[in-house]
């Protein structure tokens, strides 16, 4: 009994250890933030150093061009998001509740769709955009997104639907509900906390999608991921700045992130895991 | 069909009504339209385009010249041995971030499916690192970390009495999968958390009456139980480990020489700096039957739990 | 209120091009206006798909269905005017008990002011006005059986299908509840369709009962018609708890007389006419457990005699549960409890003639019934 009080009290430090140990990157990154570039260039860590908010002035300040990236992916990322589900949430209903011979191969195929790297569409999409004026356009951009996350909400999605009873449809049907208002007053209602973790993990997706941004903006277009990665070059002088704008970056979707964990598993698992 | 048949039809068959149309169902083909069409548009159109281009000469810097050429950029890429480099680098990278990911992330779920005060904190710590942006990741590792001088890894060797190192430069290709697999792990964690949880009681307690030991019982009641969740982190892993991008780009930019480029950081490379859309055309061909390789393992898991949904 | 008509409905789930066995076959069944009809039959015989086609959740392959008069094969569910209870109750979680049974009424635009007073009258009728404001997860089984119940009530619709709404239910619970249907039957007098595997729910409750079998309609009566003259074996052997005992015998040269090993029959006057021409060869007898009594040594040149050795005895209280050995064939006899019987004692029985029942061994149809309608 002694020994499994002792191992039991082990292996919960550990857990904190390890917890510890995974977030520390982020805390140094938060640390880092409040620092003076003088503190935070500096050989020996500086544990204790005075916080200042300077580097958040300067990487907020007007010319910083903060608020442009953070408009566009935060507009990038919404609007996405919302075109997704517009797009997925109609095909996943019919193909769960009105489900013929080809909605299996249907759905497998939209889902497959994810499974084509980004790099393999790349080339085209960018001729065609170039061609089309949609470089460094939001609309492109955000177009670009929403294909990006369509294959996982319509899966998401069907998965959520699938979930509920059909029984409870078809007693709305007999209720006298034509299929829109089944689909308005009892499914929507019934999947959307389903629906609403789905749509956050577009969303954080969305959010930290920089494979994208990178090659189809450049300024007029581009996002938080865009800005950050102009840091690539920073030596030294620009630390506690970067991390700032990073801090800026990161946060929202952390948070998001936190409070959405425990619904966004299941969506992801495919349904593996009830 | 003979008379004959049709006559001996008519005499079993009670006269049947005309087959009548479908009651004014669901607008499914029109619910299902929008969310079909956008994605031939943005994924197979541009797909098929790809192919199209891998077998033309096309060069942006040479825009004149563009004429069907056959295999010959398939030729020349089998040729170019930094494309090999980058098809072995894309798989270390995949198979080292699945080896990692999942051992640590199955070791860490066991860690935290128990009961002790803080866990919910604790676990909402380990698993933040997933939703940070890649750049970020690169670019704090990058400098804050690995910093040959001013990074905290460094300073650590010294104060252990060690030689400073430059993980980007000396180490670089394990100094990218730590990255990626800092980023992943969590997400390993998460759901195979998740499935452990979803393990019933009963089925340990009736192991541990059976006298399973610790190992047997994680051996012969755990692992099966996890074996489909398993299977989800590792295809959903696969997908995005293929495609690693921003952690390179904010880091090593493929480098030192190929060192860490992978296939899509080739390509981009060949596209965007070469302007050889034929020789990138054909080289994301490439990373697409890559993919497929991997991903037909998933759908074939995905149409095996269709029907096992369809059957409940 | 409404009579519905089932024209030679077809059910077969093949597509198109129909392949397989049909579901449903040749369904043909006309009901009175406000009369309680209960589908019967074990799992996978049709009647849940039959009850389905009506609410217009399953299309029909062939045939046609008319609610007062009009013909609603083509009609979608929300149209025909009808309401269902189903097994799971598929109550809808996200709505309280008020808006449960509200829904169907303020889909149809009525007044606020009728609304409540629908609904407010239902609770009422099944006692669960305190529930109104509870979401359904806070419900017991029986509590959110009733609100389904209550959903279907407030429609007012022309026929009412209720599919093995008690199944869920625990024992005591249901004989409750069954009770509270019929008695909600008698006052409402709305057409209602009842789909059960419990032939005992369908005897109690039916006024006319259609016991189906692999999509085929076997019988179509009132439980005492069913009871009393089976169509063939399945019925005879579906209706009435324990079972009716079958036995093999051979008709006599008088086409009366019908003998076997260990036991020995007399077909009563009213069956007697389907033994006619059948002298020599082999038919069932069937006789129901409850039919048969003790016979005493007296009794032994009775018309009707069977003789064997006691197998098993299950003393129920009032009666007496006694399984026979006959010449090697196991039958139920169900005495008096008042006769001592014990294990391995040799018994005799008899029956009255007139609760003979005769089947042909080949196709299991009965023979010598009263002519049907």
């Amino acid at each position: 009994m002694k020994t499994r009080r002792t191992s039991h009290v082990l292996l919960s430090l550990l857990a904190y250890a390890v917890a510890l140990v995974m977030f520390f990157p982020i805390l140094w990154m938060l640390l880092t933030a409040f620092k003076t570039e003088q503190d935070a260039f500096s050989i020996t860590p500086q544990l204790a150093f005075a916080p200042t908010l300077e580097s958040f002035r300067t990487a907020l300040e007007q010319g910083s061009g903060y608020w442009h990236y953070a408009f566009n992916s935060l507009f990038s990322a919404v609007v996405s998001t919302l075109a997704g589900l517009l797009l997925a949430v109609p095909a996943a209903y019919a193909m769960a509740f009105y489900p013929s011979r080809r909605t299996d191969f249907t759905l497998v195929w939209m889902v497959s769709t994810k499974f084509i790297p980004a790099v393999g569409v790349l080339i085209p999409i960018f001729l065609v955009y170039k061609n089309l004026r949609l470089l460094d356009n939001l609309w492109g951009l955000t177009a670009l997104f929403t294909a990006m996350n369509l294959p996982l909400l319509v899966w998401m999605a069907y998965s959520y639907f699938k979930d509920i009873p059909r029984d409870i449809v078809e007693a709305s049907a007999i209720d006298g509900a034509a299929t829109v208002q089944t689909m308005w007053r009892v499914v929507l209602p019934l999947a959307l906390p389903g629906l609403a973790s789905a749509g956050l993990l577009a969303l954080i997706l969305a959010w930290n999608e920089s494979f994208w941004s990178l090659t189809m903006t450049d300024h007029k277009a581009a996002t938080l991921a865009v800005y950050i990665a102009s840091f690539k070059s920073a030596e030294g002088l620009f630390w506690a700045k970067m991390s700032a704008a990073s801090v800026l970056t990161v946060t929202p979707i952390v948070v998001l992130g936190w409070f959405a964990q425990r619904q966004m598993v299941r969506g992801l698992t495919f349904g593996a895991v009830k | 069909m003979s008379p004959i048949a049709t006559a001996a039809l008519a005499k079993t068959a009670p006269p049947a009504p005309p087959r009548r149309r479908a009651r004014s169902g669901p607008p499914t083909r029109r619910l299902m339209a929008p969310a079909t069409l956008f994605l031939l548009a943005w994924m197979i159109v541009p797909l098929a385009m790809t192919l199209y281009y891998s077998v033309r000469h096309y060069n942006l810097m040479m825009p004149e010249l563009r004429n069907f050429v056959g295999a010959t950029n398939y030729k020349l890429l089998l040729t170019d041995p930094t494309f090999w480099h980058s098809l072995v680098n894309t798989l270390v990278l995949v198979m080292a971030c699945l080896a990692i990911t999942v051992a640590l992330g199955l070791g860490l779920a066991l860690l935290f499916n128990r009961t002790f005060p803080g866990r919910g904190v604790a676990r909402t710590l380990a698993i933040s690192p997933f939703f940070v942006m890649p750049v970020v990741t690169g670019l704090i590792w990058k400098n804050m970390l690995f910093h040959p001088v001013y990074g905290l890894l460094a300073w650590l060797a010294r104060e252990l009495g060690l030689a400073p190192f430059d993980w980007l430069a000396q180490q670089p290709m394990l100094s990218i999968v730590i990255m990626i697999a800092w980023e992943w792990t969590p997400f390993a964690l998460l759901i195979l958390l998740t499935g452990l949880q979803s393990l019933p009681e009963d089925q340990i307690e009736a192991a541990r009456l059976d006298g399973a030991g610790r190992w047997q019982e994680f051996r012969h009641i755990v692992v099966p139980h996890l074996g489909q969740v398993l299977y989800v982190v590792v295809m959903l892993e696969s997908i995005f480990f293929l495609t690693s991008f921003a952690e390179i780009y904010a880091t090593t930019s493929g480098g030192p020489g190929t060192a860490t480029t992978n296939l899509p950081y080739y390509i981009y490379q060949n596209a965007f700096f070469q302007y050889d859309i034929g020789l990138s055309s054909a080289a994301a061909v490439g990373a697409v039957v890559l993919a497929n390789v991997f991903s037909f393992f998933l759908i074939r898991f995905v149409a095996g739990n269709l029907n096992a949904g369809s059957a409940r | 209120m409404a009579i519905v008509e089932l024209k030679n409905v077809v059910k077969n789930y093949g597509g198109r091009k129909a392949q397989g066995p049909n579901a449903v076959d040749d369904f043909n069944l006309t009901t009175r206006d406000g009369e309680f009809v209960v589908l019967v039959g074990p799992s996978g015989c049709g009647k849940t798909t039959t009850m389905r086609m009506i609410a217009g959740l399953e299309d029909l392959s062939a045939g046609s269905i008319r609610i007062g008069g009009r013909d609603v094969s083509d009609v979608a569910p929300r149209d025909r005017d009808i309401a269902m209870v189903f097994q799971s109750y598929a109550l809808y979680p996200h709505m309280t008990v008020f808006g449960n049974m509200a829904f169907a009424l303020r889909l149809k635009k009525l007044p606020q002011a009728e609304i409540e007073k629908r609904v407010r009258e239902a609770a009422r009728m099944l006692d669960i006005e305190h529930l109104l404001e509870r979401k359904p997860r806070a419900l017991s089984g029986g509590q959110r059986q009733r609100v389904a119940l209550g959903r279907a009530i407030v429609r007012q619709p022309q026929v009412f299908l209720m599919d093995e709404p008690l199944s869920n239910l625990d024992a005591k619970l249901r004989v409750e509840t069954r009770a509270q249907i019929i008695k909600l039957h008698r006052s409402l007098g709305v057409t209602t369709f009842y789909v059960t595997h419990d032939q005992v729910e369908a005897m109690t409750m039916g006024q006319r009962i259609v016991v189906m079998l692999d999509g085929n309609v076997q019988q179509i009566a009132t439980p005492h018609e069913l009871y009393a003259q089976p169509v063939n074996t399945f019925v005879a052997g579906f209706i009435g708890t324990p079972s009716m005992n079958f036995l093999p015998a051979t008709v006599g040269d008088d086409a009366r007389s019908l003998q076997g090993e260990g036991y020995r029959f007399r077909a009563g006057d009213a069956r007697a006419a389907g033994l006619a021409g059948k002298a020599g060869a082999t038919v069932l007898v069937g006789v129901r457990p409850e039919h048969l009594k003790w016979c005493g040594s007296g009794d032994a040149q009775a018309a009707n005699h069977l003789a064997g050795k006691v197998d098993v005895v299950e003393p129920l209280g009032s009666t007496t549960m006694v399984q026979v050995d006959v010449g090697g064939q196991r039958i139920t006899a169900q005495l008096d409890s008042a006769i001592a019987v014990e294990m391995g004692q040799p018994i005799a029985l008899t029956c009255a003639a007139d609760v003979l029942h005769l089947f042909d061994a080949q196709t299991g149809q009965a023979l010598g019934l009263p002519a049907q309608a």
